[in-house]
């Protein structure tokens, strides 16, 4: 086993594990703060494909904006409200739904897995993703960036104007 | 890419010479620290027409050491209602934030633990694990201060990452790469090359060189912000919060976030040395220009800035919560988006 196949089983497990206690934590906290290593390790993943801008974007993205909201979230109602907020206890019917949705999806990965042709080739080191990523934005799929784009700063708007003094 | 570690060269790549990579950086803070603490100690001191510490060692420069040794041996408490295992993890998880910056520092032309392309992005995506550690930590104190002192910490980094980060990309759009070892690499020649003097180029970048410099002071301020120093340490401003997010934390784990600190202040000083200060070219072309003499201009660039974040702590006083959002928003943000706007044309003119 090299180094990279090391690496790859090392980001697979830490993902997986606390994507396991963010699941089946009973502390709500604990839940969130484990979102961490899982996004951390999904960042690692992305290195391994040398998917190098992904995985600093994943890490700016998911550990500096979106976890950090989920927490100021959870904080902040638990105090304020006086409600512990807590995974609750999972009724019956919760669970035979979930238990077939689970099966189900399983299913289907596992079939698209094994019926697929896989096309591999030899991985050779990348310079640098960003230039081409940067260069098909802004001609390919400049639509699509902008339209996400405005959807962004409409976003933006609607937060300042719900969150601005009533008079 | 090409090979830019002299280790690399000298050891060959192997688990050795990874380990002296990883770690050499590690001492520098270890170093760094002490040294930051009694200039800390010692300026302060000047400024207030003080003598400082004098007994330890002479002139009190063991101070540090010292200080070290108090904090080694100090009890390691526990508050009984925190939550155990997020309380004794926060440290470990901020300083881990602080230390991953280090990764893309170049100290020198043939020393940088890891020249990636995407160097200065890198630098802004770990710098938020310290925030989580922030909030983990005063979380899980359970002690309201902790958890005030946290949530505005955490606040104050998110509003100034913003303008931070567009002084940032200015010069990345100035340098067209987010690549440190090469910005650097543009940056050498005279002192008039640097990123703060409008880079390199004709007698047509002086009107440009205002904006680099206001990008240059916005990104010293946001830098400040950032680290919590004054006049933004609102988060633990003591006569609030009594010490902020680390109110109950005692022994070693005060220590590392002290460390976590300084090297912050370390990391946002080698930002601000490389993007505009010409990292490690001397300010006179060829006179002391060279790998050993990168180290000295690089480490006394940054550790100049470090100076006068001390400095600033000791002349002005805190600011308060609306100021200091104010000054965020709505003085540096539309400043930032202004001078960004001119770098652009001028690039795109040039």
């Amino acid at each position: 086993m090299d180094l990279i196949t090391i690496a790859f089983y090392f980001f697979g497990a830490l993902t997986i594990v606390f994507g396991a206690v963010v699941v089946f934590s009973k502390n709500i906290m604990h839940a969130a703060f484990s979102l961490l290593f899982t996004f951390f390790g999904i960042a690692g993943l992305y290195v391994l494909l040398s998917a190098d801008f992904l995985a600093i974007t994943q890490i700016m993205i998911y550990i500096g904006g979106i976890l950090v909201l989920i927490i100021f979230g959870v904080m902040l109602t638990t105090r304020i409200t006086g409600v512990d907020v807590k995974t609750g206890k999972i009724g019956k019917m919760q669970l035979a739904i979930g238990g077939v949705l689970s099966v189900l999806i399983a299913a289907t990965l596992i079939m698209i897995f094994t019926t697929s042709a896989w096309h591999t080739a030899d991985s050779k080191p990348i310079e640098s993703t960003v230039n081409e990523i940067g260069t098909a934005l802004l001609t390919n799929y400049l639509l699509a960036f902008e339209a996400a784009s405005m959807l962004l700063l409409i976003a933006i708007v609607g937060a300042a104007f719900i969150a601005r003094k009533k008079h | 890419m090409e090979n830019v570690n002299f280790l690399y060269d000298l050891l060959g790549k192997n688990i050795i010479s990874v380990v002296l990579v990883i770690s050499l950086p590690l001492m520098f803070v270890l170093v760094y620290a002490l040294i930051a603490i009694l200039a800390e100690l010692k300026v302060s001191a000047w400024i207030q027409e003080r003598l400082g510490p004098m007994r330890t060692g002479p002139w009190g420069i063991l101070q540090p050491i010292a200080e070290v040794v108090k904090l080694i041996q100090k009890e390691d408490i526990t508050p009984d209602k925190s939550s155990k295992l997020l309380y004794n993890l926060a440290p470990f998880i901020i300083f881990t934030g602080a230390y991953a910056a280090f990764a893309v520092i170049p100290f020198s032309e043939y020393f940088v633990p890891a020249g990636i392309n995407l160097g200065l992005f890198y630098i802004f995506a770990v710098g938020s694990i310290s925030a989580i550690g922030i909030v983990m930590g005063g979380w899980a104190s359970n002690n309201k201060y902790s958890l005030m002192g946290a949530m505005r910490s955490v606040a104050q980094l998110i509003s100034y990452e913003v303008p931070a980060a567009m002084a940032v990309l200015s010069i990345v759009v100035l340098a067209s790469t987010m690549n440190m070892q090469e910005i650097n690499k543009i940056q050498s020649g005279w002192f008039w090359n640097w990123f703060i003097f409008g880079g390199p180029g004709t007698i047509a970048k002086l009107w440009v060189i205002p904006f680099t410099m206001g990008l240059g002071l916005i990104y010293f301020i946001s830098s400040l912000a950032e680290t919590n120093r004054v006049p933004f340490d609102i988060p633990e401003g003591e006569s609030e919060l009594v010490a902020g997010f680390h109110t109950e934390y005692s022994g070693m784990k005060f220590a590392m976030f002290f460390f976590a600190e300084y090297a912050n202040m370390f990391v946002v000083a080698a930002v601000l040395t490389t993007i505009f200060l010409g990292g490690w070219n001397s300010p006179f072309n060829d006179f002391m220009q060279g790998p050993i003499w990168g180290v000295f201009w690089f480490v006394s660039k940054a550790f100049s800035v470090v100076l006068v974040q001390i400095w600033i702590r000791w002349t002005l006083p805190r600011f308060r919560v609306d100021q200091l959002m104010y000054i965020g928003w709505k003085v540096l943000l539309p400043l930032s988006f202004i001078c960004f706007m001119a770098i652009s044309l001028y690039v795109m003119l040039k």
